[in-house]
């Protein structure tokens, strides 16, 4: 037997770390990839919203969105409601990883736990970003003016809040072993989620209390910033713009959307820290 | 130095006390077997060792590394395969070793060799693009060990490693086990609730209910709990019986128990006079040495499912 010599492994260092991260998400990327089917059928969903409900619902609200088609006006709700499903899902691959074994593997390496939480949240984003191209493609059908500076824009706004939405989906799942369980759980908090955040209806005219809640709600503050690029690039009278996509205010003050992308961007980096800190804990 | 060194450990999950004090040592470069029942402690004993559980008190080093302080360097220089498999079975055998290999950092240059060698080693090397998937049991064992490897660990952890094989496959199992030993320069420690496995073991420890009852080698263990049985049939039992003092006839032939069974056996042939027509020598089986500490069988704790307090009975697959 020819001995080879034995492997040294170096001591922890930043390289090392970002290998850890790398492999984490190439290895989630590459079970997407074996997996295109699931991939491309949480296109159902978005297809649903826009072109059923959206199509359907068309008829009763013609006249009261003016110049605009229904459809336009929902696709960039649909675009942040689709982000958040897949985000939230690619975050419960690790109660798979959990209750396969896999995770073990991975929490027994020497390289930080944030490294592989790293890797996961970025993984998570990276798939919920290519899921919004496709969706970004329906825009084609309904006159949305989707110029290459508008993709950008839209792709990297939904790569935010998808790290942010797979964060908070790292740290809700972070304690849970069982996968069943935390199917149910997602039900609990998707659904109220993208309801409560504009992305299906404009923000003028709520009542009091819905207004709180969805000012209270942080995805109201992706979808904004996502609807307001679409808007920008319309041409609209002011009076349907401001029916339509109207300014988030704080008792009056009208949030600039870069406070609100950064409010996100807040939100997912303490959410992720909440995530790598649950996993650091050990029986 | 020693591989592993444990002292007062002790572990408790709420109520339950897993792990209730234990000392010992594992000296470097053998091949040392955890025995014990379900439930006796021997898989929180490793998760503690392998940095993946807190001890509740007491302390542990392996290859020299404060289990609680020096994690990471802990973690460097031990291989693990755990009792429930960890592998990701969606990617192929080679997929879950070069994960391994960048998830430890492991030289660049140096992750083709090694990988081919260890997969040779378990013989999976013509398997390597195969998903896991489509792995039998043994074989994803024998992945698991040789990626417990890859990375050339100072002491290997082997949880169980042949639970749930049929014979064969335990068998080939330790096959490469016994290689590994030869080729590479490592320290082993394993756990098992088979007691014929156990020989395989230059030292064992048996643990109890959270607590170590014995450790020595299996030779020794077996000696402090009696003597080896010599039968030998002979043309003329009759006449043997008479020459040899303390025998005893049985269905079997005659029987006399005594200190070395090898070396007597030699002598008897020169000297008894009757010809002997066949000769076996039976010594305490491990299940014997169980017995005598634990006042029960192995088998006896195991089937005892319903008797057992209910964290016990539990304490097995279910994770
Ligand atoms: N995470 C946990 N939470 C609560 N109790 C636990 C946990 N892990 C182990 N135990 C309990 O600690 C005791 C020892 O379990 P352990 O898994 O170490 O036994 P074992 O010797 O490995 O048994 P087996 O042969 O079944 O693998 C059992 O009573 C078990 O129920
Ligand atoms: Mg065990």
């Amino acid at each position: 037997m020819t001995t080879i010599a034995a492997v040294a492994i170096p001591r922890r260092s930043i390289t090392l770390d970002l290998r850890a991260v790398k492999i984490v998400m190439q290895r989630d990327l590459i079970r997407t990839y074996q997996d295109r089917t699931r991939f491309v059928s949480a296109l159902v969903q978005p297809l649903l919203f826009l072109f059923v409900l959206g199509s359907g619902l068309s008829s009763l609200t013609k006249g009261s969105t003016g110049p605009i088609d229904l459809r336009t006006f929902m696709y960039p709700g649909i675009l942040a409601t689709s982000t958040l499903f897949t985000a939230m899902f690619s975050a419960m691959s690790i109660v798979w990883d959990r209750e396969f074994g896999f995770l073990r593997e991975m929490l027994v390496a020497p390289v930080r736990r944030s490294s592989i939480i790293l890797g996961k949240a970025l993984s998570g984003a990276t798939i919920a970003t290519l899921q919004g191209v496709l969706v970004l493609l329906l825009g084609f059908f309904v006159n949305v003016p989707l110029t290459p500076g508008l993709a950008v824009q839209l792709l990297a706004e939904v790569f935010l809040l998808s790290f942010t939405l797979t964060s908070l989906g790292l740290a809700i799942v972070s304690r849970i072993t069982q996968v069943q369980t935390v199917m149910g759980l997602m039900q609990v908090f998707l659904l109220p989620l993208s309801f409560l955040s504009g992305a299906l209806y404009p923000l003028s005219n709520l009542p009091t209390w819905l207004g709180i809640v969805v000012r209270l709600n942080p995805l109201t503050y992706a979808v904004h910033p996502i609807r307001t690029a679409v808007f920008d690039r319309l041409t609209l009278p002011d009076s349907v713009r401001a029916q339509l996509n109207p300014a988030i205010t704080w008792f009056g003050w009208s949030v600039p959307t870069a406070v609100q992308l950064l409010l996100v961007a807040t939100i997912g980096l303490t959410l992720f820290v909440v995530a790598v800190a649950q996993f650091q804990k050990v029986e | 130095m020693n591989a592993v060194e444990v002292r007062g450990l002790t572990k408790s999950y709420g109520a339950v006390e897993a792990v209730r004090g234990v000392d010992f040592d594992v000296r470097t470069g053998e091949t040392f077997g955890f025995l014990g029942p379900n439930g006796a402690g021997k898989s929180t004993t490793i998760k503690i060792l392998c940095t993946l559980a807190k001890a509740t008190g007491g302390s542990a080093s392996v290859a020299g590394f404060d289990v609680q302080g020096q994690r990471d360097d802990v973690r460097r220089h031990i291989g693990l395969v755990f009792q429930d498999t960890t592998l990701d079975t969606y990617l192929s055998a080679e997929m879950n070793l070069r994960f391994h290999a960048e998830l430890y950092g492991m030289p660049r240059e140096s992750v083709q060799p090694r990988l081919q060698q260890v997969l040779e080693m378990v013989g999976l090397w013509e398997r390597r693009a195969s998903k896991v998937l489509t792995f039998s049991g043994g074989m994803k064992r024998r992945l698991e060990i040789a990626r417990g490897l890859m990375h050339s660990p100072r002491v290997l952890f082997l949880d169980e490693p042949t639970v749930g094989l049929d014979p064969q496959t335990r068998a080939s199992i330790w096959d490469y086990i016994e290689r590994l030993r030869k080729e590479e320069d490592i320290t082993i420690f394993l756990t098992t609730h088979y007691m014929d496995e156990a020989e395989h073991c230059d030292r064992i420890a048996i643990m109890d209910e959270g607590k170590l009852v014995a450790l020595d080698t299996p030779a020794a263990l077996k000696a402090s709990v009696g003597t080896d049985r010599v039968t030998i049939r002979t043309d003329d039992d009759d006449e043997a019986l008479v020459r040899l003092p303390g025998a005893i006839r049985t269905s079997e032939g005659v029987v006399i128990n005594v200190e070395d069974g090898e070396a007597y056996v030699p002598q008897l042939f020169e000297s008894l006079g009757v010809p002997i027509t066949n000769v076996s020598i039976s010594r305490p089986s491990l299940d014997d040495v169980f017995l005598s500490y634990t006042g029960r069988t192995i088998r006896d704790t195991e089937s005892a499912g319903p008797q057992l307090p209910p964290f016990m009975a539990a304490g097995r697959g279910h994770r």
